[in-house]
């Protein structure tokens, strides 16, 4: 799995957290997504990641297989 | 919260609760029947007037015109309060398009921009700064960036044990005062404003100043005078409350922005002053109106008023949470963008300088993603795709906070009492069909 993150275009709604807590995190001042660094790599969490790029409302998460 | 336009919109659709109440709620309407009762004055509409009407006996569901216009005219023309047309755009993945792209614009200061009421004009007329909602990115973002670290998810769960002592609290109250009760002014409006007021640091002893002003900033039948005057008072409220933060810095979000933003010219102190009014608003009415219409809702569906109230797992609640937030969509008067260049959604033209109305209500009852979408189905699958938050980069700030205050006040009322239930005839509950958040005015309730 390689998910890249566009911290530019974030706006910290922070809906990849909620769908994906093991993978995303919110940057404490100001709330900008990033990625932790021991993410899973499994189906389950492919598809939460996958889930949560679809509800990112900015369009700022990409995941690849 | 909802990143949501202040103050608002346009003439009633109170009349909808005029007429007889059907013994069901049609979802859907003949095409050739008038979307709005026509004006009593005047000349005769070109397009039908936005926002609609509800059906009446149906206090739960989008105007039923909606369904009709999904179907079959997913791009409609239709006029705001002041006549200015714009396009109604109903469907689910439309309004995902338009409110994820940047040539869409949010500011309402552009000439076309469909606005929710003559209080818009008039504050382009005072010359203050409107809040970040009406800004576009980059800029927008820049401004939000000075808030969101209170409303990360983080942040909201660090919050529960104060939310949790807070809703204890007022059950207590609510307790102590023995039924009925008014559910709203007793349990669903204090807590978020008590929340809200927290966060940012204004004083306890000060939210029925914020709670009335905001109550005029929210109607739709409020003057442009009206509206101004309780901006003007809010607003100078907030100004000294910002000074007074400045000369002694507190551990709360208007002291910290007032520093780090404000003293090093990041934004201005007029600024703050109408971002601060906007979380404070935005951050007590939202949530205010969830609490109360979803406990309605639940009173009215009592096999998952008892799911939720004896779930013992907590995503169990936070579904119920997103499905109450999609059948519900209590912001229902549509988030409004201005087409910046010719844009094509969908095969259809949109000019540039058009304005286009995102009726959030209609596409979270698209049934092309949500099965069975009329219904209230607290163990729907995939709830959270609901635009009840908007959608776009202008997405809720507070939808954390939201979520979290939600997640716990409907448990805790409920298994504090357990038998709770409306005190009053379905007749006798006034519904906010004037406001732009929509909701309840009272709710009585005994147990």
């Amino acid at each position: 799995m390689h998910i890249e993150i566009d911290q530019d275009r974030c706006c910290a709604a922070g809906q990849c957290v909620l769908a994906a807590d093991d993978i995303f995190d919110q940057r404490d001042e100001d709330g900008v997504v990033v990625l932790l660094d021991h993410v899973p790599d499994n189906a389950d969490a492919l598809a939460r990641a996958q889930e949560a790029a679809g509800l990112c409302p900015a369009g700022a998460i990409d995941v690849k297989d | 919260m909802t990143e949501t336009a202040l103050p608002t919109t346009a003439h009633g659709t109170a009349d909808s609760t005029a007429a007889t109440e059907p013994a069901t709620c049609p979802h859907s309407a003949p095409r050739n029947a008038p979307l709005v009762a026509p004006d009593t004055a005047g000349p005769a509409p070109e397009h039908p007037r936005y926002p609609l009407a509800r059906a009446a006996g149906c206090p739960f569901d989008p105007p039923a015109e909606l369904a009709g216009l999904r179907e079959h005219e997913p791009f409609s023309r239709v006029r705001v309060w002041d006549g200015t047309p714009a396009w109604l755009v109903t469907r689910y993945q439309d309004q995902r398009a338009i409110l994820t792209d940047s040539r869409f614009s949010a500011d309402a200061t552009r000439p076309g921009f469909p606005t929710q009421s003559p209080g818009i004009a008039a504050r382009r007329r005072s010359g203050n700064p409107l809040p970040f909602i009406t800004m576009d990115d980059p800029d927008h973002n820049r401004v939000r960036r000075m808030f969101t670290s209170y409303f990360s998810v983080k942040r909201a769960r660090a919050l529960v044990p104060r939310l949790n002592e807070i809703i204890d609290g007022l059950l207590d109250d609510m307790e102590r005062a023995g039924a009925p009760v008014d559910l709203v002014s007793t349990f669903a409006l204090p807590l978020p404003s008590l929340v809200i007021a927290e966060i940012l640091g204004v004083p306890r002893e000060d939210q029925h100043l914020f709670q009335s002003r905001s109550r005029v900033l929210i109607s739709m039948n409020s003057t442009a005078n009206e509206t101004m005057e309780a901006m003007e008072e809010l607003g100078s409220y907030l100004g000294d409350l910002i000074d007074a933060k400045v000369t002694d810095p507190q551990d709360d979000l208007i002291s910290q922005v007032a520093v780090d933003h404000m003293l090093t010219g990041g934004t201005t102190r007029a600024r703050l002053v109408q971002d601060a009014m906007l979380l404070l608003i935005a951050g007590h009415e939202t949530t205010t109106n969830m609490i109360a219409l979803g406990t309605l809702a639940l009173m009215r569906n009592p096999a998952q008023l008892k799911a939720v109230r004896d779930a013992e797992d907590p995503a169990a609640v936070a579904g119920a949470v997103e499905e109450l937030l999609r059948y519900l969509t209590i912001v229902h008067t549509g988030r409004r963008r201005l087409a910046t260049e010719d844009v094509e959604i969908s095969g259809q033209l949109i000019r540039a300088g058009e304005g286009v109305i995102l009726s959030n209500d209609s596409a979270n009852r698209d049934a092309t993603v949500f099965d069975d979408p009329d219904e209230l189905d607290i163990t729907r699958p995939n709830a959270r795709r609901h635009l009840a938050f908007g959608q776009g980069t202008h997405q809720c700030l507070g939808q954390n906070l939201a979520r979290q205050e939600l997640q716990l006040a409907y448990p805790a009322l409920l298994r504090r009492f357990p038998g709770l239930r409306p005190a009053v005839e379905e007749e006798a509950i006034r519904y906010k069909h004037d406001a732009v958040v929509y909701g309840v005015y009272e709710l009585p309730v005994a147990w």
